[in-house]
């Protein structure tokens, strides 16, 4: 019985009651509020939340997620300039990242790489994004019709249309609403996944991957599977940004975003799908706030905040936030906590003797 | 052949860039196994330190030498006490946590001195090689990376003090065992990491204009040296700084400079689909 | 002639300077008990970690048959497809899972998506493990994570059951169920079993191999082999008179 939440507690409910009530506040406030800024917020939201389904729930942790945000992005500038029309250029801006992540993904799984190192290649793939980006300026540097511009970046290239429609252009209102839609959809298509058998199984490979080989899975391709579908996200959102802003930069790629989303995932909540995008909306929200004056600076800020989550808050805000409110339960929360903390921390391997250590143990 | 000489200098030069800015990371992740990704923000305050110095009248050697390490180590003296000692055993955690004190040191240096270059003058000139014109500050920063390797190499070796280390390497039972406070030996081992750091950042101050941002064009380089090298904090940050400086100057030369770095960049990821552990992870296993 | 479950051709594993395996052929038919013995170091852990591919081997380290199959340089979920259950020496659980979501992926693979939930009860039945069903395996005291893991090896009804240490950390009455339980299991396949105390060992029957410094010493029923002069000065250490 595929969604049995009651046995399977570990892979979270699906609180159609919250669900439902979010949903409907965010489909009505556009009557209340200019929605150019919700709109970001929704797309930063989306970014976090495939970070957080990755991370939280499967135990894998990109330095650079960035490069699927950024890769969405210019995929979809890239294809909507050539093709003038953005439906097939949203629909690549999905899949181009997913592919890419298959790939990368299948060589570090495959490869038996652990935690740091994993790390490091993340890392570095989306650093090499960000710098090849950076230097593809002039005209011999296009795709097709569409010069990539290097620094700069790609501006003016057909945002959003109405499919089959290329005159009705999706922007202003109707862009939030997509937005929203597309969040909602994500979120959905998350709780769908973790109450699969491939949801749980991803779990366990969290817990303990040399045990889950131990009891037959392909650990390796599970991690693949969930790492594409996160960047499919991340590239969902990243197209979506293209559309908001209008123009493409290398910075989408950079150091400093990958940093942010991982940011807005633990100190809203890792282990969570609620937690991340609740932390993206108030992180994202205060940086805005932060760049409309130079007193104090951003990064001030968040790194304090980072600092502080990672030493007093290891749950993130909405664990906590939820934990007061069962202070009964006190076994719930030490266990929350725990769990919180070595999902973060990977450690006792169960290292295998040639390859590389595997993680496993230490995901608790 | 003049241009031969040009381009081994140059070769030479990046391996001693990447030695200097990754030393400091490297001692405290080969020894602690901690990644401190404040390391960038050290080196940065160090050319920041260098720089107040230079222009207070202070000799710049004595203040990139003597001055700068003294400040970022006691930066760091703060820093472990404060955030990294209650971390110890969780690798993730850490990096998140100094990540937030990187963000956090350049928010306040931007408080403090504001978001415009800073700079001093190199103190050599430069000289002529046949008819190429050449930094001759170059060769000093050579220099004190080669001398740094040594010492390094001399104290691991050949004093008590770094044969406590070597043991603390292996593990904190040893340390333990010979009598010294594993704490403590993290303490002064996370200190003198932070002073290396400081080091590479007065050493390199005059180079260019120093921003408070400067130190995020370190740590990433240092970051994928230091764990491409693997667990042995010599051996290894030389043989990947070797590596990689060869082949990003290499391509830099036969294409554009940004080329050699997505070289050195792709490189790092192959060795590291290869060596899981690092180079030092198979090769050179127990060197210090 | 019942065919062999596992056969290992002349295994040998180098760690370092280190012979830890050397040598070795251990062969086991279809529904036998061994037990294996041996002082601290002698390989135990290690042969278990080779035939089911933890550490991995390829043909310069010798073979290794599972039901006829040369595994050699095979990965362990592969290998384990093919029947092969192992308890390792450190309890190998999935800590923030409870005991219930534990066998339930174990039982998904063998039985599908219905055939899980009877599995799981059954096992849970088995083991006694009603009352510890709803918590996390990580709260758990030692000795029944053990008994978990036991259960996560029995919902895949296996066909060669490796045990490292089942009997560690566990006392008197525990013992003798424990015995009963691994009896039950030999009734479907072939069992190993790893382990130092030697009472627990007589207790199983079976026949035993003894390994000393990674190569097999000695093989053949436990009283003969438990008796022999060479065996007891392994483990002893002084010449036995």
């Amino acid at each position: 019985m595929i969604g049995d939440a009651a046995n399977f507690s570990s892979a979270g409910r699906t609180h159609w009651g919250w669900i439902i009530a979010i949903s409907l506040l965010l489909l009505l406030l556009p009557a209340v509020f200019d929605t150019n800024t919700p709109t970001l917020l929704g797309i930063w939201a989306l970014f976090a939340l495939s970070l957080g389904l990755m991370w939280g729930y499967a135990g894998i942790l990109s330095f650079g997620h960035a490069a699927y945000f950024g890769l969405g992005a210019y995929t979809y500038a890239i294809t909507s300039m050539n093709l003038g029309e953005s439906t097939a250029a949203w629909m690549l801006a999905i899949l181009l990242p997913a592919f890419v992540a298959a790939l990368i993904g299948a060589m570090m799984f495959y490869g038996r790489i652990s935690d740091v190192y994993m790390g490091v290649i993340t890392l570095v793939f989306s650093l090499i994004m960000a710098k090849f980006m950076g230097a593809t300026a002039g005209d011999a540097y296009s795709i097709g019709n569409a010069r990539l511009g290097g620094f700069n970046g790609i501006p003016a290239f057909p945002i959003l249309n109405v499919p089959g429609d290329p005159s009705t252009l999706i922007i202003g209102v109707p862009l939030y609403y997509l937005v929203v839609c597309c969040l909602i959809f994500c979120y959905l298509i998350s709780r769908w996944v973790l109450s699969s058998a491939f949801g749980r199984i991803l779990l366990g490979i969290r817990e303990n991957e040399s045990r889950i080989e131990l009891l037959g899975y392909n650990a390796p391709a599970y991690k693949t599977a969930i790492f594409s579908l996160s960047a499919a996200m991340a590239g969902m959102a990243g197209c979506l940004f293209a559309s908001w802003a209008e123009i493409v930069t290398p910075a989408l790629f950079g150091l400093g975003q990958s940093v942010e989303v991982i940011i807005w995932v633990i100190a809203g909540g890792l282990g969570t799908l609620m937690g991340p995008v609740i932390g993206a909306v108030l992180l994202g929200t205060m940086k805005l706030l932060l760049g409309g004056q130079t007193f104090i600076d951003n990064s001030l800020v968040i790194g304090a905040i980072l600092v502080l989550v990672v030493l007093l808050l290891p749950r993130g805000l909405l664990p906590t936030a939820m934990g007061w409110r069962k202070q009964q339960d006190q076994r719930s929360v030490s266990r929350a906590r725990n769990n919180s903390m070595r999902r973060r921390t990977g450690e006792r391997r169960q290292p295998r003797a040639t390859a590389g250590q595997d993680k496993s143990g230490g995901q608790s | 052949m003049d241009y031969a000489a040009v381009v081994l200098l140059e070769i030479i030069y990046m391996i001693a860039f990447l030695v200097l800015t990754s030393a400091g990371l490297a001692v405290v992740f080969g020894m602690m196994r901690v990644i401190n990704l404040a390391h960038g923000e050290f080196v940065m305050i160090g050319g920041y330190t260098t720089i107040a110095c230079a222009k207070a009248g202070i000799n710049i050697y004595f203040a990139m030498l003597i001055v700068a390490p003294l400040v970022v180590g006691v930066l760091g003296l703060v820093v472990e006490r404060l955030v990294v000692r209650q971390l110890y055993g969780r690798m993730i955690d850490t990096m998140l946590a100094t990540w937030g004190l990187s963000l956090l040191m350049v928010g306040i240096v931007t408080f403090i001195f504001g978001n415009t270059a800073v700079s001093v003058p190199a103190p050599i000139p430069g000289y002529e090689l046949g008819e190429f014109q050449m930094g001759g500050y170059n060769l000093f920063i050579i220099g004190i990376a080669t001398l740094l390797i040594l010492c390094m190499w001399l104290v691991m070796r050949f004093t008590r003090l770094g044969l406590v280390a070597r043991g603390a390497m292996q593990s904190a039972d040893v340390a333990s065992a010979l009598g010294y406070d594993p704490k403590r030996v993290y303490m002064w081992t996370f200190t003198v990491g932070a002073a290396l750091s400081g080091l590479a950042g007065g050493v390199l101050a005059p180079l260019t204009g120093l921003l408070p941002s400067s130190g995020g064009a370190y740590i990433a380089k240092a970051f994928i040296t230091v764990i491409t090298g693997g667990a042995a904090v010599i051996t290894g940050t030389l043989s990947s700084s070797i590596i990689f400086g060869t082949i990003n100057q290499v391509v830099s030369f036969g294409s554009t400079p940004v080329i050699g770095e997505i070289a050195m960049l792709a490189f790092a990821v192959v060795l590291l689909r290869l060596m899981p552990q690092g180079i030092t992870g198979r090769f050179f296993r127990n060197a210090p | 002639m019942s065919e062999m479950i596992v056969e290992t051709r002349d295994l040998s594993m180098r760690f370092g300077g280190v012979l830890a395996v050397n040598n070795v052929n251990f062969n086991l038919r279809e529904r036998e008990l061994r037990c294996l013995i041996g002082p601290n170091g002698a390989g135990k852990s290690t042969l278990f970690k080779c035939m089911t591919g933890l550490h991995e081997i390829n043909h310069s380290n010798g073979r290794v048959f599972i039901r006829g199959q040369d595994v050699t340089g095979w990965r362990p979920h592969e290998i384990v497809r093919l029947g092969v259950g192992i308890k390792t020496q450190v309890p190998s659980v999935m800590n923030g899972l409870t005991v219930w979501e534990n066998l339930w992926l174990s039982a998904r693979r063998i039985h599908g998506k219905n055939g899980a939930y009877p599995e799981v009860d059954r096992v849970i039945e088995e083991l006694g493990l009603q009352t510890h069903m709803r918590r996390n395996v990580g709260e758990l005291a030692h000795g029944q994570r053990q008994i978990v893991e036991i259960g996560l090896v029995l919902c895949q009804r296996p066909k060669l059951v490796l045990l490292d240490e089942p009997a560690a950390g566990i006392t008197g009455a525990e013992a003798d169920r424990l015995v009963e339980l691994i009896h039950g299991i030999n009734q479907q396949a072939a069992v190993v079993v790893v382990d130092h105390d030697m009472n627990f060992v007589r207790m199983l029957g079976g026949s035993v191999t003894v390994l000393h410094q990674g190569a097999v010493l000695m093989e053949g029923a436990t009283d003969a082999v438990m008796n022999n002069a060479k065996v007891r000065e392994v483990y002893i250490g002084n010449r036995a008179k």
